[in-house]
């Protein structure tokens, strides 16, 4: 690194080579001055005929394949409610801004959304270490978020409505179907090494032992990303489980598939529930890895009633053709309408009467790709449970569908 | 007078430039920022406790860790449980099957406090866990690999492994730790409520204090025999081996001091963000450090917290403007920054600094008082490089 | 282990052993690559990882243009896709040296950095051009699916198929630098550049194209892995880490350390997960690799070149 020798040579090749690569770095400080001017109204962004929402997904990192589709369905229902007139006669603007798989900066993205644009609802966050981070900030802002992920339950808060389902919703009804359609006696569970699978995973033992009178023979965890699930497939085959519960999730999701198929391990031999698979995983996993073995959610696509219809084409009209739609896609798309619904009722877009409105328990949609949904006082949707069975084409069967199940977010007796 | 300068400033553009970075953190980006863009700075800051302990590690000792991630994370968790063993006392946490324990032990069905959290009861104790217990574990490691004349890209490899190894372990004991979500919801320190805007602008100076008391730290560290040593070394450790030096401790002791550094930022991270996750110990935030110092060059210490700076602004408004454009940036950065300019902003300042200085002149001379001409030596910190 | 047949312990010591190989030669047909280029080359290439994923993509966008075009062919197209792998990573392996790894042959933590920097426009290039989901190719159904031994034993066929590439890639590797007149210009070059120069031998091409086969054999471990595991944009960064231990552990310029280091990782990994939790198995195997190495820091089997 001889700098000096250079310095006494005039501009030379070097020099420009150098000045080039510094480009990159005057590019940041110009966009950086374009930040000094914070919008400053006081109260919510919210004009004569406008309102101001946020969209708060990961656009890049590691998240960004799975927060696509439900950043995409809230965009749908925005442009849906708008073109239906709007909202108390406001068209919806929206700010979008990226979480990038970075938990602080969901936090920090959710305040400046609060603080700065002044939104008046936030519909984002996927996983839930970006819900907890963002929390506290809806919290002490006093913001509204709509959170589209089935997820693990043991939260409520008065500045979030779960649009998806909590671990009750999905797993108590799966696992009854499996006990009476299938005889299943024992179990083995196997998840992704985190929260949410870990408290599923909890909830489900407690319901097979004490409820269903069945026997877990086997609990596993793996580390995120793992894709090695030899030593595992053995225990299984050792164990010969009636049912494999499952939910990995990730990149891990499409090896384990892989691996139980070429193990030998498929659904004429296995019976295979998981809680972790939607069609968005099916594309990476592939249709011929699944076909017959079962999830449970409470959305399909392949979904046969009207409003679901309607939904499908009007999603693969603005997203494209090739666009799937997975359990929490669905979910999203909820958000807006919900939000809609609450702030008719309430007749303002003030985030205390929305969410006092919302806690009275009789906001529903009749609309719903899912069929009906009802929000209930602890801010959670009444939804049925759904047990699909996968087909090679990348699509469920619906084999199953539950009565509509309130949402219960401490679980008494599974905690 | 000169005395204290050269020990604590290195000479006189170390003096200014000193007095420039803190007059931009502690007067301008206050007064021209609102309250959250502060908060994020203040964030921001934290990263560069990080990337000045690399300017020591690296910059100056030829070591470069891809750990250090370990240490601020050590410090910022050490941090996150005192407080969030305020946060949870028996009133807050009435709800749960067993009150008075952080919430996400009692969903793992831990009955009461682990052995290992007990002490973060006192925030003496917190206090010194956050200094003490990294410093250890870097004690540790170094005294293991050093000894044995580990260095260069095995150093590397190894301390990224090692953080590898602690994210697994925080993610897989999430009853102890939290796990993926990390520890969340941190509101009070002892009974003050710490996500008020005046708390987060105190923090905010006492975090600029700390950084800027660590540079003169380590400016002074680095102005003694001992800086000499590193730098002497880095170029040829078998020389200062033979000259008698036991190269070893040295490399053993910036070693510690980096990690303890790198603790304080991760310790300032928790009260100013409210939590802490493991996504701060792993792989990637490790190696961003890397490029915080790199591009700030990587032989600066002021260069390093502009680099950190610089890097975390741009990550903000390109991922606000263009998200797809960012990684492009920072992978074309880091190369860049390799390639064709090794001392990074420090570098181009002293490179092409002197076009702008020298329209200022007239000013110097106006405020000359007779004898400036203690134009140091070179105002480079390089040494032979 | 109460209550099992000896037939069923016997069928599971196999299929356990057979897990451990599997393994094996996942981390091994990663790792050789890498040894060739850190250990001949001394360059730490951190987007190895992106190489690898080039020939996954490869793969699955060969897959795709044959379903559509000639759905005949769709049975074979798998090992076609494996040498347009290697020569596609080969090729931008090749380019990445060119352009960025010659000019710092001179500082290895460099490298590191400017590989890394690599890595992150590569993992944005496919996300912006594969899109941000996982992606996977339609494989011929030959390649799916299990051998039934017997009743309990079930040998999965990409198991065997990936092993059957690393064995063959392996003893490629060995003819090329040990029986070959290349090879023995690169244990020239890596034994001492400045007499290998003197002698002749053009180092700067030798060591263009040993970086090029370094990635063009991480290509093939991506076309391969396309059997076992998912391909997204940044699939490369789950291998990376273990990867480098490996090489590390078995002695950075042996390509027979490569080997038995990968095999006992393999073997300690797959086992301690039949007994505990994946992520304590991930830990201790880890923390154990740590540990020695800070006793042996050469790996296990040290090179004999004085650095």
């Amino acid at each position: 690194m001889s700098d000096k020798s250079d310095n006494q040579r005039s501009w030379g090749r070097r020099k420009v080579v150098r000045a080039l690569g510094a480009l990159p770095l005057g590019i940041i400080l110009a966009s950086q001055l374009s930040w000094a001017a914070p919008a400053t109204t006081t109260g919510q962004a919210v004009t004569d005929d406008t309102v101001t929402v946020g969209i708060l997904h990961s656009l890049t990192g590691t998240m960004a394949i799975s927060e696509t589709g439900a950043q995409e369905a809230e965009k749908l229902a925005i442009k849906q409610i708008n073109e239906s007139g709007g909202i108390l006669g406001r068209q919806i603007k929206i700010i979008q801004e990226d979480g990038a798989s970075d938990w602080p900066t969901f936090a920090e993205k959710s305040r400046k959304l609060l603080v700065n644009d002044k939104v008046a609802a936030v519909f984002g966050c996927w996983t839930s270490a970006s819900r907890k981070a963002a929390l506290p900030v809806f919290e002490k802002e006093n913001g509204l978020l709509y959170y589209p992920t089935f997820y693990e339950g043991l939260e409520q808060s008065k500045n979030v409505i779960y649009t998806g389902q909590e671990a009750t919703q999905q797993i108590l009804d799966g696992l009854n179907w499996v006990a009476k359609e299938k005889g299943a006696k024992t179990f083995y569970l196997i998840g992704s090494d985190y929260i949410w699978p870990r408290t599923s995973m909890k909830i489900a033992r407690k319901h097979i032992e004490n409820v269903l009178g069945g026997k877990v023979v086997g609990e596993e965890y793996k580390p995120l990303g793992d894709t090695q699930f030899g030593s595992v497939i053995n225990k299984i085959r050792l164990k010969k489980p009636d049912v494999i519960y499952a939910a990995v999730v990730g990149g891990s999701n499409v090896a384990w598939f892989k691996q139980l198929k070429a193990a030998g391990i498929t659904s004429k031999k296995q019976t295979l529930l998981t809680i972790s698979v939607t069609e968005d995983e099916v594309l990476g996993i592939g249709g011929e890895n699944l076909e017959g073995f079962y999830s449970i959610m409470k959305y399909f696509q392949s979904q046969d009633n009207p409003n679901n219809v309607a939904f499908v084409k009007a999603f693969k009209e603005m997203w494209g053709e090739d666009s799937v739609i997975g359990d929490v896609t669905q979910a999203a798309y909820l958000g807006p309408w919900l939000w809609k619904a609450a702030v008719e009722k309430a007749g303002t877009f003030d985030v205390d009467a929305v969410v006092k409105a919302s806690e009275e328990g009789d906001i529903e949609l009749t609309t719903a790709p899912e069929g009906y949904v009802k929000l209930h006082p602890n801010h959670h949707l009444w939804s049925k449970a759904r047990v699909g069975m996968w087909k090679k084409d990348g699509q469920a069967e619906v084999v199953y569908t539950s009565e509509l199940i309130e949402p219960d977010p401490f679980p008494e007796g599974y905690q | 007078m000169s005395f204290v300068y050269e020990k604590l400033f290195g000479d006189k553009k170390g003096m200014v430039g000193f007095c420039i970075l803190a007059a931009l953190i502690l007067v301008v980006f206050p007064l021209f920022l609102d309250s959250f863009r502060l908060n994020l700075v203040g964030k921001y800051l934290t990263y560069a406790f990080a990337a000045v302990s690399l300017v020591l590690l690296w910059g100056y000792g030829g070591t470069l860790s891809l750990g250090q991630g370990i240490f601020f994370g050590i410090g910022g968790y050490a941090m996150a449980m005192f407080l969030k063993l305020e946060a949870s006392s028996p009133e807050n946490t009435a709800i749960q099957s067993t009150p008075g324990i952080p919430d996400f032990m009692d969903w793992n069905q831990l009955t009461e406090l682990p052995m290992f959290w007990m002490p973060f009861n006192s925030f003496t104790f917190t206090i010194i866990a956050v200094l003490v217990v990294p410093t250890i574990f870097a004690y540790i490691i170094g005294a293991a690999m050093f000894k044995r004349r580990v260095g260069g890209v095995y150093f590397a490899i190894i301390t990224q492994v090692i953080s590898v190894i602690l994210t697994v372990l925080i993610v897989g004991q999430q009853g102890l730790t939290g796990g993926i979500n990390g520890i969340t919801d941190l509101r009070t320190l002892n009974g003050w409520d710490i996500t008020s805007d005046s708390a987060k602008n105190l923090f905010y100076f006492i975090n600029c204090f700390l950084l800027l008391g660590v540079i003169i730290a380590s400016r002074f560290i680095l102005t003694s025999k001992f800086g000499r040593l590193l730098l002497a070394m880095r170029d040829k450790e078998d020389r200062v081996r033979f000259s008698g030096y036991d190269v070893a401790n040295f490399k053993i002791f910036i070693f510690c001091f980096a990690a303890m550094i790198s603790a304080i930022g991760g310790a300032m991270f928790t009260l100013q963000v409210g939590f802490m996750s493991p996504s701060f110990v792993g792989i990637v935030p490790s190696i961003e450090m890397v490029i915080f110092a790199a591009i700030g060059g990587r032989m600066s210490l002021i260069g390093a917290v502009y680099g950190t700076l610089l890097i975390n602004f741009g990550k903000t408004a390109f991922s606000e403007s263009f998200p797809e454009l960012w990684l492009f940036l920072m992978g074309g950065l880091f190369i860049a920054v390799v390639m064709f300019f090794p001392n990074g902003l420090a570098g181009l300042w002293e490179d092409y600094g002197h076009h702008i200085t020298k329209r200022f002149a007239f000013l110097k001379r106006f405020f000359a008082k007779g004898k400036i001409e203690s134009t140091s030596v070179d105002g480079k910190l390089e040494g032979a490089n | 282990m109460g209550g099992y047949s000896y037939d069923e312990l016997g069928a599971i010591f196999a299929m356990q052993g057979f897990a451990g190989i599997s393994l094996f030669s996942v981390l091994l047909l990663m790792a050789l690559g890498l040894a060739i280029i850190f250990g001949q080359m001394g360059v730490i290439n951190m987007a190895h990882g992106e190489f690898m994923a080039a020939g996954a993509y490869t793969t699955y966008l060969i897959s795709s243009l044959t379903e559509t075009y000639i759905p005949a062919f769709m049975p074979y197209y798998f090992v076609f896709s494996i040498v347009a792998a290697f020569l596609v990573a080969g090729i931008l392996g090749y380019l990445a040296e060119f352009v960025l790894i010659r000019h710092l042959y001179k500082r290895p933590l460099d490298t590191l950095l400017a590989t890394w920097g690599l890595s992150l426009i590569m993992q944005q290039s496919y996300r912006s051009i594969f899109g941000a989901r996982e992606v996977s190719p339609t494989l011929p159904d030959w390649l799916m699916g299990a051998y039934p031994a017997t009743d309990m034993i079930d040998i999965p066929i990409n198991g065997m198929f990936v092993l059957g590439l690393t064995i063959f890639t392996t003893l490629a590797v060995f003819y090329l630098m040990f029986k070959s007149s290349w090879g023995l210009r690169v244990r020239a070059t890596t034994q001492n550049r400045l007499m290998a120069g003197a002698v002749g031998i053009n180092t700067k091409k030798v060591d263009r194209y040993t970086f090029a086969l370094g990635c063009g054999i991480a290509g093939m471990a991506g076309a391969a892995f396309t059997t076992i595991a998912s391909t997204g944009p940044t699939t490369g960064t789950l291998y990376i880490v273990d990867t480098f231990m490996v090489v590390v552990f078995g002695g950075a310029a042996s390509l027979f350390g490569t080997i038995a280091s990968a095999f006992s990782i393999a073997q300690a990994q797959s086992i301690l997960e039949f007994f505990i939790s994946g992520s304590m198995a991930k830990v201790f195997t880890l923390l154990t690799l740590v540990i020695i190495l800070m006793f042996k820091p050469e790996g296990l089997f040290a090179s004999k070149v004085r650095r």
